[in-house]
């Protein structure tokens, strides 16, 4: 069994698995139930001065019937009075010691920093979070992503919460930015003890057609949301990645958006974050989802060959780089496997029509002098049993590697893509050191030949 | 213009019959829908005797755009209603399925196509789903109003032709009306889909005759063309001693009582025995099975495998409780003070029977064939047509239907019938616009 404990910035968990600060660390009551059934942390719902919240409040986006793909709220911080979330954080951390209690805080003015860290320190909590990331509504007060948006108000910030905190102090920040670089190095450059991200994305999710309205309606009117859920994972991943992998981000990384695996979890590890954090896969289906998210994490270390989480941290970070570092030589090719393609015709339709049209239906001509390995079995398979199925094949000699068919194709694994690498490594960066990076056929060449005509 | 409703009586045996297909609801039809992969080239499509464009309409449903999934269906099948209900979706296109071949249940295409059509009927909008071309003075008169006369009346009517069809029975809609299996679809589902037939502007005159009340040499005379779709006639007895009195029925015609015969009913019954192996065999079996009839045996002159009827609604009936016998060759009906009490075999087996159904096959429509100067009829008295354009030996005539292939599917006679109004069309000079219901599906 591996082991899955973790020290962020010194706060001690028994797991990497927290709860992001959101509804379902709203009160005591949901953090204790959610640390009785494995969670290893919780970052409280943002603490502040109370706000008044608008009912509808969420909207959800729904692909081909997989529901909350996307998840869109115009939720604010706590609504619930100071007091009341102080007293509870503290029972909870009296009755979870090995837990990392967390808080999120978001105020405006110093003086306002100075007197809520104090008290929220006086919790006995491991932490603190600084919410500079929520962009609907809070930002409209000058709060939230307002502060992560702007470095220099970032920084002077942070660095009064490092002043007033004798715990580590996190900065969660915004993706609603050009270049993540930047208030990442300037959160670390006002001296924070850790970085979480990503907070929520702007977005609209969705237009009411027969009310004309988006969503989510509150009344006649909507407004501007935060995004996050399954379909935000990709921009997170990019922007723990580009952290992680940047010698100025000296701490460690919370990594947080569309985790809902332990897979997910993994990959977030894998690229650099020290926990992560899940909150719309916790609405979606309850708590009861970690148990699953700690034992599939320790199997798959386990297989690994990882005796602790902290191996597989950074462990992909090697191989994210430039696109001008990357093997232009590098070559692979789809293979279908005859025996399992059900002949939908799905990755015909994509590479005809957004590719090169190599891959090919039943006895179709192979083009003189050209591969396809797989064609006779295709051909064979297709008729087997009496059955006359659309089974394709690949014209190896075409295709161009792109992964649309194997993205595409319904049934796993029938479609692999098969290295057929032939000539040693050569980047592009390469080629311009060589001096051999010009491709034909572009400006220069235009221009030579029209002037070679006049 | 008389409506279903004035039409049929609410007490008849046939409503005891729960679909066994339920009518999905919307959350249900999307969530089926996307399962579709929306295969390019689709076999679903190739196996749906009419080429109606599943994986097209399928999205349609997905992205909750029923109205579109209709116009879709009904522009290469105008049947496609009673076809979602009652087609052998099995062999078919759920057959054809690509989730077969991964071993995994295919769509429910008929279901789906039930969905679509019937929510479309129901926001009373279904006729406007086709323009309809103006009218081209040409007249076509169909003998019959089943299923292969409907298709053929309703592509005619959006041509722009007038279409009369002649109807023996009060009520139209041929098989669809007067059997096919309760569980599947009730009288009124198949008279549904009549007045939707009807909307597209066509005249069915029930209780005409042809042959008696009306000369075929008269239709001949006074229309441009005429189509035969009389589909299949008496059902065929056994011809052995006891056949004729109580308790013996001809299958089609105790079908056609359970499903529209105010106040009939299947009491005290404790044994019922089909004769017969093919589709109607069965569904004869499995109707009295639902019946609550205790023991209902189908008897049968070859072995399982020899069966003309699907497997699938074998292993149906079979599930239901309905038992073969094999090899079983009745040689007279047992009476005892007149009542049937069994049936013995040619090799001496007796088998118990209180009701026996008698389901091997219908007379074929020879005498109304040959009232058509130049129609002929091939040895088994199916009426012989060129298969492209449903003509028959007199290019004035038209047939389709079971007339023509003998007891087929509620789906190929609705391809004859378009296929017939393709070639009425061309025959007649009548335009046929390129978007045209007409034009949809297979050739
Ligand atoms: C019991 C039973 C169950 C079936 N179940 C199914 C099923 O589940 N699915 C499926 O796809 N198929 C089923 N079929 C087959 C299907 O019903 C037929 O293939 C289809 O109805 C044929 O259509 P048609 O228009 O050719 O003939 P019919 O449906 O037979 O219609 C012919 C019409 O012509 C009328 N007519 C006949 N002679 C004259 C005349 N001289 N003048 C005026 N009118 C006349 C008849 O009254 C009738 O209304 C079933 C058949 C039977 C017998
Ligand atoms: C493989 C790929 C290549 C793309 N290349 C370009 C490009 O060359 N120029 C461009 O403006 N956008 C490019 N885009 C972005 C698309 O035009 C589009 O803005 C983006 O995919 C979002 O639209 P979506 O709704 O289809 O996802 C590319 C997208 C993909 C998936
Ligand atoms: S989730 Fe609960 S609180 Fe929210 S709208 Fe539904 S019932 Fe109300
Ligand atoms: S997408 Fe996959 S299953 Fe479908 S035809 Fe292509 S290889 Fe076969
Ligand atoms: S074969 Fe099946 S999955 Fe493919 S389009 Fe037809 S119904 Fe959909």
């Amino acid at each position: 069994m591996a082991d899955l404990s973790i020290s962020f910035a010194g706060i001690k968990s028994p797991n990497p698995f927290w709860l992001a600060s959101a509804p379902p660390t709203n009160s005591g009551a949901q953090v204790m139930r959610a640390f009785e059934l494995g969670w290893g942390g919780a970052v409280w719902k943002t603490l502040g001065n109370p706000i008044v919240d608008t009912s509808s409040r969420f909207g959800s986006l729904d692909v081909g019937g997989q529901r909350m793909v996307g998840f869109n709220n115009i939720e604010l911080i706590t609504d619930r009075p100071l007091e009341v979330n102080l007293r509870e954080i503290a029972e909870v951390k009296r009755r979870f010691p090995d837990r990392a209690v967390v808080v999120s805080l978001m105020v405006e003015s110093k003086e306002d920093w100075r007197d809520i860290i104090k008290a929220t320190v006086d919790t006995g909590c491991d932490g603190l979070e600084l919410n500079f990331g929520c962009p609907h509504g809070m930002c409209e007060r000058g709060m939230g992503s307002a502060v992560g948006q702007e470095p220099e108000v970032l920084k002077v910030v942070a660095g009064w919460a490092v002043e007033y905190s004798p715990i580590p102090v996190l900065i969660k920040l915004t993706p609603n930015v050009g270049d993540i670089l930047e208030p990442g190095v300037a959160a670390v450059a006002a001296g924070v003890h850790g970085l979480s991200l990503i907070n929520t994305i702007k977005s609209l999710i969705g237009v009411d057609l027969d009310r004309m309205v988006p969503y989510p309606v509150v009344g006649g009117r909507s407004t501007n949301g935060g995004y996050c859920g399954p379909a935000v994972k990709p921009i997170a991943l990019h922007m723990v990645a580009a952290l992680a992998r940047d010698p100025r981000i000296t701490v460690p990384i919370s990594g947080i958006g569309g985790i809902a695996t332990w897979r997910d979890a993994a990959e977030f590890i894998a690229l650099g974050a020290t926990s992560v954090q899940v909150c719309t896969a916790v609405m979606h289906y309850g708590f009861r989802i970690v148990e699953d998210m700690i034992e599939g994490l320790s199997n798959f270390l386990d297989a690994k060959g990882m005796k602790s989480v902290s191996e597989l941290r950074g462990k992909a970070l090697p191989a994210f780089t430039e696109w001008g570092d990357l093997d232009l030589n590098y070559k692979v090719v789809a293979e279908v496997d005859p025996e399992t393609c059900i002949g939908c015709d799905l990755c015909y339709v994509a590479c005809r029509d957004s590719a090169v049209s190599c891959i090919h239906v039943g006895d179709e001509p192979l083009a003189e002098g050209h591969r396809a390995p797989t064609r006779e079995r295709a051909i064979a398979a297709a008729r087997r049993d009496g059955r006359t199925a659309h089974v394709v094949w690949v014209d190896e000699s075409e295709c161009i590697g792109c992964n649309l068919c194997s993205a595409v194709c319904p049934v796993p694994g029938c479609i692999t893509m098969k290295d057929v690498t032939g000539a040693p490594f050569e980047s592009w960066n390469d080629r311009i050191a060589k001096g051999t990076a010009k491709v034909p056929g572009g400006l220069e060449d235009w221009r030579a030949a029209r002037s070679g005509k006049r | 213009m008389a409506t279903h409703e004035t039409l049929i009586q609410l007490d008849r045996l046939e409503r005891a019959f729960p679909d066994l297909k339920p009518l999905y609801g919307d959350g249900d039809a999307v969530a089926e829908a996307n399962r579709c992969l929306y295969c390019h080239d689709a076999p679903c499509t190739a196996a749906c005797p009419t080429g109606i464009d599943v994986p097209t309409f399928i999205r349609k449903i997905a992205t909750g755009n029923a109205r579109g999934a209709a116009r879709v269906i009904l522009s290469a099948n105008l049947l496609g209603y009673s076809c979602a209900r009652v087609c052998p979706v099995e062999v078919l296109c759920a057959g054809a399925c690509v989730y077969n071949d991964w071993h995994r249940p295919p769509i429910q295409i008929g279901r789906l196509q039930r969905y679509a059509v019937e929510k479309a009927f129901d926001d009373g909008q279904a006729g406007t789903l086709f323009r309809r071309a103006p009218a081209t003075g040409k007249k076509v008169a169909c003998v019959g109003a089943g299923p292969a006369s409907l298709s053929l009346a309703g592509y005619l009517a959006l041509a722009g032709v007038d279409v009369t069809l002649f109807e023996r029975r009060a009520i139209p809609g041929g098989l669809n009306t007067t059997g096919v299996a309760p569980y599947k679809m009730h009288v009124d589902g198949a008279l549904r889909e009549v007045d939707f037939v009807r909307s597209l502007g066509i005249t069915i005159q029930e209780g005409v005759e042809v042959g008696s009340e009306v000369r075929a040499e008269d239709l001949a005379r006074d229309f441009d063309a005429v189509f035969i779709g009389v589909g299949l006639g008496q059902d065929t007895s056994l011809g052995i001693p006891g056949e004729d009195g109580p308790g013996v029925y001809g299958a089609t015609a105790w079908i056609e009582r359970m499903k529209l015969e105010p106040g009939f009913a299947v009491l005290g019954v404790a044994c019922g025995a089909v004769i017969g192996g093919g589709n109607t065999a069965i569904d004869a079996a499995r109707e009295l099975s639902r019946l609550s009839v205790p023991h209902v045996l189908m008897v049968y002159r070859r072995t399982a495998e020899e069966m003309p009827g699907f497997r699938h609604e074998m292993d149906a009936a079979r599930r239901e409780g309905v038992r073969l016998v094999e090899k079983a060759v009745p040689k007279e009906f047992i009476r005892q003070d007149g009542r049937l009490v069994g049936i013995l075999l040619d090799d001496g087996r007796r088998i118990p029977a209180d009701l026996a159904v008698v389901a091997i096959g219908q007379t074929r429509p020879r005498d109304l064939a040959a009232q058509f100067p130049g129609v002929e009829v091939d040895p088994g008295g199916r009426i012989v047509v060129d298969r492209a354009t449903c003509r028959t030996g007199n290019p004035k005539i038209y047939a389709g239907g079971d007339a023509v292939r003998g007891g087929d599917l509620v789906v190929t006679a609705a391809q004859d019938g378009k296929r017939a109004a393709r070639a009425i069309c061309r025959a007649l000079g009548v335009q046929i616009a390129v978007d045209a219901a007409l034009n949809a599906g297979h050739q």
